[in-house]
């Protein structure tokens, strides 16, 4: 028995020496951003500020045009939620309709999932650019709405939906619509717990596009005002380190609330 | 006509409820693979974009010329460097958190998944902007925790070859929390009547990790080493936000390759030549990985 105890004892403690590595960046940047300008500079350095300040916090906002990037930030995040309803309600077409050509149309759809970032990047620049929708909300949103991965994850979960639910519902003569949000939706929620999580993560955290199609500072996202201040502000560490919680806390906490949806969501999705 | 009007109309909800989705997809994924195959055989650049009479057919040459480049030359290297270290790397950290987190059920133990996870859901230039502080060669904690210990300060990201690692340690940090989920799930999926009848036979625990665990998890090692090993061929965001290839291109990757010739020089033609040589090599390494997957023994 002691042999036991001493070996949880062991994995208790590497499991929290690996935890504070791993955690060395996010308690650097938060008691950092609460740091007065001339702290950084100090040598040794500390963990905890001397004197304790929000002047970093109300910069990103008073200085610079955070406010701005927070509203494009959460447009975007909207967008992503409807994309992600286009994703289920593709899903659950494949999943639960027999119609010509849906095997074809799957494997289409599959494939896409196959083909690099890096190959598509520059043609779809090219096609937003005939379009005339660069440095539009249209060009950032469009490109990434929908997606092969959501698409699949919905089949799959639909998939096991008795299909008697649907046609009991269409003998009390519900319309296809109203099944899919009334019926379909409800029953469906762990997935949509899961998808929703990850597009909001995705969209909150999108940077490429928006850099690439914003030329305006009027469409600019959290991540891409953040790369800016980066660059303008490079030696404003305290500037920087309360724009990266800025980023980064909302995400943590989002997450810590449905992290268990977000597990279960994989196991879901049969990686076993 | 008639008939074509009763058979559309019978299946007019799954084509409506897939349009959407599919056009998309179709418009944003599957013609742009097309474009970039026309365009890679062409010197499209801004004046071409201007105007597409421009434009000329330029044959092989982008592909010739993309293999005498010595950026390319020299990203196509640091990309395997990146790949060889930080692979291994993942996969290996990745199996050991999720081992270690599946180890105890106390709340010790679920907290802890959130922390080995966050990293994962981090942004990547809040990442960039707090690494990059870490690793400031003045100010940052890394160099004062060398000096704890009398080592000398480091050029963290302007040495050559310490800069690539020090990207790969960034990397790493971030990757490890989705694999491992991958890892804990498979691991959650093994019967505990394995681990009782090795016990009646008196396996040590070591025993039942090397012979009952690791091979149950072959599955989920799989997945996670393909799944890695095509993301890091594409290895991108992290010299792009840290060091954008430099110093002297020691970071360059080949997908910062394409990026930097099609959106900072805008040779188009030229970047996709670039990004199919990459798409191939992901292919032929899939491939690859799936034939040495077949040889493997079944459990």
């Amino acid at each position: 028995m002691a042999a036991k105890r001493i070996e949880k004892t062991f994995m208790t403690v590497l499991l929290i020496a690996g935890g504070l590595l791993m955690m060395i960046p996010f308690i650097w940047m938060i008691t950092s951003s609460f740091k007065p300008e001339n702290e950084f500079t100090a040598v040794p350095p500390t963990l905890l500020p001397k004197e304790f300040t929000l002047k970093n916090y109300v910069d990103l906002f008073t200085k610079l045009d955070f406010i701005v990037y927070l509203k494009n930030t959460l447009i975007i995040v909207f967008w992503s939620f409807i994309g992600l309803f286009l994703n289920a309600l593709a899903g659950y077409a494949f999943a639960k309709f027999e119609f010509p050509g849906s095997k074809k149309l799957f494997y289409l759809v599959l494939a896409t999932m196959m083909i690099p970032g890096q190959v598509t990047m520059i043609p779809v620049y090219l096609l937003i650019n005939a379009m005339g929708l660069t440095n539009t909300m249209a060009g950032i949103v469009l490109p990434g709405l929908v997606g092969a991965f959501g698409i699949f994850l919905f089949r799959q979960f639909m998939s096991t939906i008795p299909t008697d639910l649907m046609e009991a519902s269409r003998l009390d003569g519900a319309g296809e619509l109203r099944i899919f949000f009334r019926l379909i939706v409800p029953i469906t929620k762990p997935v949509f717990a899961v998808q929703g999580i990850l597009a909001f993560i995705g969209a909150w955290n999108s940077f490429l596009w928006p850099l690439i199609m914003a030329n305006d500072q009027k469409l600019y996202t959290l991540s891409v005002g953040l790369q800016l201040l980066k660059g303008q502000h490079g030696s404003d560490f305290g500037l920087q380190m309360a724009g990266a919680a800025f980023m980064v806390v909302p995400i943590i906490i989002v997450f810590s609330f449905f992290q268990k949806h977000i597990i279960e969501g994989y196991t879901i999705s049969g990686m076993k | 006509m008639q008939n074509f009007t009763k058979r559309f109309n019978r299946y007019k909800y799954p084509y409506m409820f897939i349009a959407p989705a599919l056009l998309l997809l179709l418009t944003f994924s599957i013609i742009p693979i097309i474009i970039a195959l026309v365009i890679s055989f062409t010197n499209i650049d801004l004046a071409g974009l201007a105007n597409y009479s421009n434009i000329e057919a330029v044959g092989f040459d982008n592909f010739m010329n993309v293999f005498k480049d010595p950026v390319f030359l020299k990203s196509l290297y640091n990309t395997m460097f990146y790949v060889i270290i930080g692979v291994p790397l993942v996969v290996m950290l990745a199996m050991g958190a999720a081992l270690l987190l599946n180890y105890g059920t106390g709340w010790l133990f679920k907290t802890f998944r959130v922390v080995y996870y966050m990293p994962s859901i981090t942004n990547i230039v809040a990442v960039a902007v707090v690494w990059g502080y870490l690793y400031n060669s003045h100010y940052g904690l890394f160099n004062h925790m060398l000096s704890w210990f009398g080592i000398p300060a480091q050029q963290w990201l302007n040495d050559p070859t310490l800069a690539k690692l020090s990207l790969i340690l960034l990397a790493v940090w971030k990757s490890i929390g989705l694999n491992m989920i991958i890892f804990l799930a498979a691991l959650q999926g093994i019967p505990r009547s394995y681990y009782e009848a090795a016990e009646i036979d008196g396996a040590s625990k070591w025993k039942k990790l090397i012979y009952i665990t690791v091979p149950l998890l072959s599955f989920a090692t799989f997945f996670v080493t393909i799944t890695t090993l095509i993301g890091w061929i594409q290895f991108f965001e992290e010299p792009l936000v840290m060091t954008k290839g430099g110093p002297l291109n020691s970071t360059m990757s080949m997908a910062l390759f394409i990026y930097n010739n099609g959106f900072q020089l805008s040779n188009f033609g030229y970047a996709a030549a670039g990004s199919f040589v990459l798409f191939f090599i992901i292919i032929v390494v899939t491939i690859l990985q799936f034939a040495v997957k077949r040889k493997d023994v079944e459990y």
